[in-house]
């Protein structure tokens, strides 16, 4: 009884704590959206590629070098294509082609990997983390050589004004406001997921990414051509990665800084383990880590009221950087072992040979 | 004689190609860079970069001591990767216990400061190795006990650890009435200079680390249960050992090397710390554990290189005006062919040779949350 009593004010707390998120959630639901949408991208990446049986660690370099060659790509084009914001998104001509040229660099990068990984057969973690490293050093390189003439940058991608008939709906307004009041690749973010998950449990080709996934032996036995589609599914992994590192140099700000991917690579992984390797799972984890932003900044501008509030507010701010990371272990800890992966993620594909 | 010839250019032909081919490689990026950038193609830029690469970083003792002292920690953290290696994990959290181990070592070198060397060195180097195997522990505990895999779980804890450095120093132990966040230097705590102006006694205990390291790995019983279980699982798990407490036990000492590896940079080289205390060491370890192929000396060479090319890289900024983060891309490249190794035996003809790395086989296989660890 006693050891009850002790507890009570600490459930108090968490009650009101849970009340805090919820009164500060129609506020700051498009912050977490927007913090959300690299690391989904970097997530549905993640499925693409496990769902045919490679491991992606080296999604964090791709979207790295996607960021960086949508930023630099905007500055070249800037003077050869203009760079007036069009009416809709604020859409220039330059940042149109930079987008393009930005998904294509993250294709090529996911071709690097699906070569080691599927063709030379080298370990896929060990080929990840090459992509990544390499990925921090040339743009590190490039950008430093490129700063040297301080560019003027093409700008960034603005975000839509929905009617107001729509936001001011009454209690489910702010849900409108945080889907609607976003930029392209934000917005675009909920058709690819859906999209996705139609597509990987409905379609002919999910059929056959799942069927590599689980056993490619028996996949090929039916005709399946496993290298070719698992080449295909990589490369398309590669455009959404690259769809999350443009979103943070040309959507969420309007400059590249060296390694601004910030581990977001790895915490989409995370996602994806938590969301079992299912698009609309993985998207659901993402707002999940991604929340900690929201809240933290929430924290930091409006904190709750009395004891909670002290508490808090004691914090040192740095706990708020780390929060994100730290609540993606300890769900990722929880829930690992009961997320069953692709039988065949990570395995390499060896024909047999004809006798 | 010559057998011996043949086996010892069948374990470096491999690495000495890749490094050969990533200086080509390198030249072509600067060369390319300059033109895209600066609009003009100057054939001699790459030659005069190598150059003061080679001049910065041997060409004169205090170059030499230089490069000794930057290859220190860059050794431990090669000896923290080779030993998760070995194990069958991937440690890509050295880059977070080297953070941690400078921590700690600043947090009791700033309390030993006035206290006599014979006490304050040791003392704060073991404080910031209890650091470094902390946050080694963390993940091997997370590993064996929940099946996170160490991969994600490193890199959310290096993030970390840059948080808790940054909160450390601008709140507890930084110097009241400094102009920006720092903390006191360490005073006698900081490593005996045996050599020239830096060159501190890291330079003497870190390749008696590699001897250690290789010791273990070879001489002792726990060193072959780490091996059997990093190259078969199942065979070490048949032969009674505890994959759980292997994974465990390595990751804390593999840690500990990373923490020794900050502690050194902090106690010899910088003295204090302040809020933008940075490394690039973790990165640079997986680089030279893999050139190494995870082998002590081998490791002691590729930490060396590394040294060389961090060192040379600030007077290839100054005097041939191409950044030094160039070294990232002769970095990466190195890397990239040596994991394409078997593509390069195939081009270059050479059968009698080792093909790179044998010993990262199992990581791919624990990913996802294997919940199969017993």
């Amino acid at each position: 009884m006693d050891e009850f009593l002790y507890g009570l004010p600490l459930i108090g707390l968490v009650f009101e704590f849970i009340g805090y998120i919820l009164a500060i959630l129609p506020n700051t639901a498009p912050i977490m959206m927007r913090a959300a949408t690299p690391i989904a991208f970097a997530a549905l990446c993640g499925v693409m590629c496990e769902r045919s049986g490679v491991v992606n660690i080296g999604i964090e370099g791709t979207m790295l070098v996607a960021a960086f060659v949508g930023w630099t790509a905007g500055i070249f084009l800037a003077p050869v294509l203009g760079s007036d914001p069009g009416p809709i998104f604020g859409a220039s001509p330059a940042l149109i082609g930079a987008l393009l040229l930005a998904i294509l660099s993250g294709v090529l990068v996911s071709l690097v990997h699906a070569w080691l990984s599927i063709s030379v057969r080298a370990d896929q973690i060990i080929s990840g983390t090459i992509i990544n490293i390499a990925a921090f050093g040339i743009t590190g390189y490039l950008n430093s050589l490129l700063t040297r003439g301080s560019p003027t940058s093409a700008g960034q991608f603005k975000a839509w004004s929905p009617p107001d008939a729509l936001t001011d709906i009454p209690i489910v307004g702010w849900i409108f406001e945080t889907i609607f009041a976003q930029g392209p690749l934000t917005i675009s973010l909920f058709v690819i997921v859906i999209a996705f998950q139609i597509l990987l449990f409905r379609s002919r080709w999910g059929l056959r990414t799942r069927a590599v996934g689980e056993h490619p032996r028996a996949a090929e036995t039916v005709g399946i051509n496993v290298i070719r589609l698992r080449y295909r599914n990589v490369m398309v992994g590669g455009a959404l990665a690259a769809f999350g590192g443009a979103f943070l140099s040309m959507e969420g700000t309007g400059t590249f800084q060296q390694g601004m991917t910030a581990g977001r690579g790895f915490i989409g992984l995370a996602a994806m383990i938590v969301g079992r390797w299912t698009p609309l799972g993985a998207f659901g984890a993402a707002l999940l880590f991604a929340s900690t932003v929201g809240v933290s900044q929430a924290i930091l501008i409006a904190p709750p009221p009395g004891q909670l509030g002290d508490i808090l507010t004691s914090l040192p701010p740095q706990f708020f950087d780390a929060l994100p990371y730290l609540v993606t272990i300890i769900i990722l800890a929880g829930v690992v072992g009961k997320s069953i992966p692709p039988a065949a993620d990570g395995k390499p594909y060896e024909r047999e040979a004809a006798t | 004689m010559r057998a011996r010839l043949i086996r010892t250019w069948g374990v470096l032909a491999l690495p000495l190609i890749a490094i050969a081919l990533s200086v080509l490689v390198g030249s072509l990026v600067i060369l390319a860079s300059e033109w895209l950038v600066a609009g003009e193609l100057k054939p001699g830029l790459a030659i005069d970069a190598y150059a003061a690469l080679v001049d910065g970083s041997v060409g004169s003792e205090r170059a030499i001591i230089n490069t000794l002292t930057a290859s220190v920690p860059l050794l431990l953290g090669g000896l923290a990767v080779g030993l998760a290696f070995k194990g069958g994990l991937f440690n890509i959290g050295v880059q977070g216990q080297f953070m941690m181990g400078a921590l700690g070592a600043v947090a009791v070198g700033v309390q030993l400061r006035e206290s006599p060397a014979v006490v304050a060195i040791p003392v704060s180097l073991l404080a910031g190795m209890a650091c470094g195997a902390a946050w080694g522990f963390i993940p091997g505990f997370l590993k064996a006990v929940a099946g996170a895999h160490e991969v994600v779980t490193t890199i959310m804890l290096n993030f970390i650890a840059l948080a808790v450095l940054a909160a450390a120093v601008n709140g507890p132990l930084t110097v009241q009435g400094s102009v920006s966040p720092i903390t006191p230097d360490v005073g006698n705590a900081s490593l005996l200079i045996l050599f020239g102006r830096n060159g501190h006694i890291g330079i003497i205990y870190a390749p008696i680390m590699a001897i250690l390291y290789g010791f273990l790995l070879f001489r002792t019983t726990r060193g072959f249960e780490i091996r059997i279980a990093g190259s078969s699982p199942d065979a070490a798990r048949y032969a009674g050992m505890s994959p759980r407490r292997l994974i465990i036990w390595t990751m804390s000492v593999s840690g500990m090397l990373g923490g020794m590896a900050g502690a050194t940079d902090l106690l010899g080289v910088s003295h204090q710390m302040a809020s933008s205390y940075g490394t690039t060491v973790g990165f640079d370890a997986i680089a030279i554990a893999l050139l190494g192929r995870t082998n002590p000396i081998g490791i002691v060479f590729a930490a060396l290189l590394f040294g060389a090319l961090r060192t040379g890289s600030a007077s290839m900024q100054i005097q041939a005006g191409v950044p030094a983060d160039l070294v990232g891309v002769l970095q990466a490249t190195i890397l990239f062919f040596l994991v394409a190794s078997p593509v390069l035996k195939r081009l270059f003809r050479l059968k009698s040779v080792e093909s790179g790395i044998e010993e990262t086989s199992t990581f791919t296989s624990t990913y996802g949350g294997e919940a199969s660890i017993r």
